[in-house]
């Protein structure tokens, strides 16, 4: 079944530049995903319509039933809270503990405390950083960083997880380390997970989908794929 | 159950927030503070003219002095024609003789002197104390009574009363001008802060966006921070007024200068002074936090 899909979607930002070009694509549910391309190949722009950060220009993004395309803004909290989304650059509140960072996102859609202490804690061991809730972001390493912040985007149980460059800033060890823990989600989960990156060595070492853009067009898209040299 | 939760958690923010950028709330507290203060002398000063000027009309009277030499049919037919005046709610006649007798129960001398004079001598007159419907009328009341034949004068303590009540008006109306300007400055300022809690908390913001916090969530916090400023404001002028009024009173025994300026008794008044006061206070802050939140806080 498909969870999401993508029919003829262009997107053209207001400078003029075209960003995708008659993108239509489906992602099964539970699948794994890397979209991979250059620089400035719509990668993120691609990502950024998935979670409404981005209004295609046309076409339809239907994500777990709802058209996205379509969603008036003040309904976009709705979509956010079936998807977790991770960066490159983590993205966690300086100020707050680990624990706190986490279920932050528990406490502002309203959760009760009980149930935000449990399924931080719960995330959080996922990720293997249970020993670290009273850390501060700045105490941690990157990697840990990020693993917060995997842990904040999953704490929700999102049907989707959509992770931007999330090795981006990690040494290959580090980025090892991520992509465990996001396959792990992904087997234990059941989420479906669409990652950018430019990484090569992850995706030729995964063997998941990979859906390939150059210049904003989907070129190639393989199940158990590797890098496309043509990028 | 949920909604109560958002709000306490607005609220937990807000007083963060409040002591987070407390130079800056600072600011805006003072100016609060300041129009505040302005507000309630302005709310307590009106409401004292109000009422000293319905005291003052409750007491005004016209007071017709007949000639000396009105028969008694004549002063009937002043009367009758006074009656049926519109503008009269109320006549009470006195003769020459009632007040003198009744001045010579006021006063042994005066009793002794008012003996001596013979009926011609007498300076007394016989007169009518009347009470008006309308007090705005009661000038042009007045002079139609003083055309009537054997009217000798008519008085209604103009004057006085007149120059005291547009004194007060005008003052009135430059405290309600100030009090304006210094709202819509206050409100400025609270814009301001606002705006600048908003800057500061842009990160947490984008984040809690992204997790999918509702307009409400995130909104609420701002427009509490500038309800809170505004209380926070109300405090200092709640206190002053409090016992500045209760010292105001005391100081001079409930009257001022004059036994016809009655001052307003402290309680309750100041307990609904305060209230407005904080009313206001809330009202203004609201009104800066949420202009703030439309204009910088794109959801």
């Amino acid at each position: 079944m498909d969870l999401i899909r993508l029919k003829n979607i262009y997107k053209q930002y207001k400078n003029g530049v075209t960003a995708i070009y008659d993108a239509t694509i489906s992602i099964r549910k539970g699948a794994f995903v890397f979209v991979i391309g250059g620089s400035g190949s719509g990668k993120s722009t691609l990502i950024k319509m998935l979670y409404r950060e981005e209004k295609p220009t046309s076409g339809q993004i239907v994500v777990g039933g709802v058209n996205v395309a379509k969603l008036r803004n003040s309904k976009v909290y709705k979509l956010r809270r079936k998807v977790g989304i991770v960066f490159q650059d983590y993205r966690l509140l300086p100020k707050l503990t680990v624990y706190e960072n986490v279920a932050f996102a528990m406490e502002v859609i309203g959760a009760p405390k009980k149930m935000a202490r449990h399924q931080t804690l719960k995330a959080l061991e996922l990720v293997g950083l249970k020993n670290k809730v009273h850390n501060y972001p700045n105490q941690l390493s990157g990697g840990e960083q990020q693993r917060v912040a995997i842990a904040r985007a999953i704490v929700n149980n999102p049907k989707l997880l959509l992770c931007d460059e999330p090795t981006g800033n990690l040494d290959p060890e580090r980025s090892k380390e991520i992509m465990e823990v996001l396959e792990l989600i992904n087997e234990k989960r059941g989420t479906t997970i669409i990652m950018a990156t430019h990484d090569k060595e992850i995706v030729n070492r995964m063997r998941k989908q990979v859906v390939t853009l150059k210049d904003g067009r989907i070129i190639s898209n393989e199940e158990e794929g590797t890098y496309n040299e043509v990028v | 159950m949920r909604l109560f939760r958002m709000l306490g958690r607005s609220c937990r923010d807000a007083f963060k927030s409040v002591f987070r950028n407390f130079s800056l709330s600072l600011a805006s507290i003072s100016c609060i503070t300041i129009t505040l203060i302005i507000v309630a002398i302005a709310i307590v000063a009106s409401f004292n003219v109000e009422n000293f000027t319905k005291e003052i009309e409750k007491d005004l009277t016209i007071v017709v002095f007949m000639k000396n030499d009105a028969t008694e049919e004549e002063i009937n037919e002043v009367k009758d024609k006074v009656h049926n005046m519109s503008n009269v709610a109320k006549i009470d006649f006195e003769s020459k003789k009632e007040v003198k007798e009744e001045m010579s129960k006021e006063s042994e001398v005066f009793k002794t002197v008012m003996d001596g004079w013979s009926e011609e001598e007498s300076p007394l007159k016989d007169t009518f104390r009347l009470k008006v419907k309308n007090v705005e009328k009661i000038g042009k009341t007045a002079k139609k009574i003083q055309k009537m034949d054997k009217v000798a004068t008519v008085k209604y303590g103009e004057g006085m009363v007149d120059q005291l009540v547009s004194a007060f008006s005008s003052i009135e109306k430059v405290a309600y001008g100030v009090v304006i300007a210094l709202v819509v400055v206050t409100v400025f300022l609270i814009i301001n802060t606002i705006k600048l809690t908003i800057f500061s908390r842009k990160r947490e913001i984008s984040i809690m966006r992204l997790v999918g916090a509702n307009n409400f969530t995130i909104k609420m916090p701002f427009i509490i921070e500038g309800m809170i400023l505004g209380i926070i404001g109300s405090i200092i002028p709640i206190i002053l007024i409090t016992y500045g009024y209760l010292a105001f009173y005391n100081y001079f025994d409930g009257y001022l200068f004059t036994e016809l300026i009655k001052l307003i008794k402290p309680e309750p008044f100041i307990y609904s002074v305060s209230g407005i006061v904080v009313l206001i206070g809330i009202l203004v802050g609201t009104l800066g936090s949420s202009s703030a939140v439309r204009k910088y806080l794109k959801v």
